[in-house]
């Protein structure tokens, strides 16, 4: 159990529950998680899904990231290019790049996500169509570009241009929703280690997207796991690609700033 | 599209025991969820994995609904010689995917 969390008490007792309340009220606004106490979804898994992740022939996500490589150099679009055209070798090219996204796009005027970005470079540089969401294709591509990444520290980049972007992401991670009347910070910031039913509630740093879910049996984005969420606290979720769902993908990615990128990660 | 990861060591000693690891990747269908009209759709699975040693099958499995949508296959067989190993699936609607792997015996 984290140490910060209040302790409860099994005995009942006005002054008790009272105390109680207080404590958990209190809980509930507990600010940012301090960085040494920073833990990545994967030490709150069991071993054997640990196992799963580390080698790369049990982990699933190895096999979008396998397809990636192979659209990596597939030509496409009225243009005839293919990433590989432009962009060459993934492995030095890609280098960090899904660590320092959302980033600044200057057309868009905002941050973009990385499956924003790929979309952008399918319509712009190879005037081919955009890919859909959770597609098959855009994920594994991501995965391609993420798994360049690995074992880098999450480095996205906050300056004029995306501060705005960046407190619209925390103000809704703070900011109650949906019939539960809960925000994220409730649970990932003041509740962290405890249980929800039978799952371990992570600190929620989206340090290995796209990542394989065994829940979903498949390869997933993270809007697709803030879709989640807010399903959870029957919150209507945003459409994919919304602005809301990039600044809180901005915000969680500065949260997690300096933690090591693990893309594909496995999860529960 | 179908892809598969094989792990298979590249050298053994005659008469060790090696470990094989597979996993592919598969658009399952289960065959028990319906369309919001109510017709069932039909199930679309991976039924069965076999894995031959220079033409000898060392390794079968048979699989139903519910195991896994991407299955990952971890079996151990005896390195008797050199050559390769060839790991065939096949399921429904004519789904077939061949993957081969070498291994040198000393």
């Amino acid at each position: 159990m984290a140490p910060h969390t209040p302790q409860r008490s099994s005995r009942p007792g006005k002054a008790v529950a009272l105390l109680g309340a207080i404590a958990i009220a209190a809980s509930a606004f507990a600010g940012e998680i301090a960085p040494s106490e920073r833990r990545s979804g994967y030490d709150f898994m069991s071993r054997e899904t640990r196992a799963m992740q580390d080698d790369d022939t049990a982990n699933p996500g190895m096999l979008w990231v396998l397809e990636g490589g192979t659209l990596w150099s597939r030509k496409t679009g009225a243009a005839g290019r293919a990433c590989a055209d432009c962009h060459g070798d993934a492995r030095t090219s890609m280098k960090g790049v899904a660590a320092r996204h959302p980033a600044f796009d200057a057309a868009k005027g905002r941050p973009v996500s990385l499956e924003q970005r790929i979309n952008l470079c399918r319509t712009d540089r190879q005037q081919a169509s955009p890919l859909a969401w959770e597609s098959r294709e855009l994920l594994a591509l991501t995965a391609f570009v993420a798994r360049q990444s690995r074992g880098l520290p999450i480095d996205v980049v906050i300056d004029a241009r995306t501060q705005p972007f960046l407190d619209a992401g925390r103000a809704a991670f703070h900011r109650r929703q949906g019939q539960l009347n809960l925000a994220c910070t409730q649970c990932h910031d003041a509740n962290w280690g405890r249980q929800l039913a039978g799952n371990v509630i992570p600190q929620a740093h989206p340090t290995g997207y796209p990542l394989y879910r065994l829940e979903w049996q498949a390869l997933g984005s993270l809007q697709r796991r803030l879709r989640n969420c807010l399903v959870g606290i029957r919150a209507e979720p945003y459409d994919y690609g919304a602005a809301e769902l990039v600044d809180l993908e901005l915000y969680l990615m500065w949260r997690a700033r300096g933690m090591t990128m693990e893309a594909p990660a496995v999860r529960p | 599209m179908a892809s598969a990861l094989i792990n298979v060591p590249a050298r053994a000693k005659r008469g060790e025991i090696i470990e094989i690891k597979t996993l592919i990747s598969h658009v399952m269908e289960t065959g028990f969820r319906r369309t919001q009209l109510g017709a069932v759709i039909p199930r679309d699975i991976i039924r069965r994995f076999v894995c031959t040693y220079n033409g000898t099958e060392v390794f079968r499995a048979e699989l139903h609904p519910a195991i896994a949508a991407n299955p990952f296959i971890v079996f151990s067989t005896v390195a008797v010689e050199s050559g390769t190993l060839v790991f065939h699936w096949t399921g429904d609607h004519g789904f077939s995917v061949t993957e081969s792997a070498a291994i040198s015996v000393d």
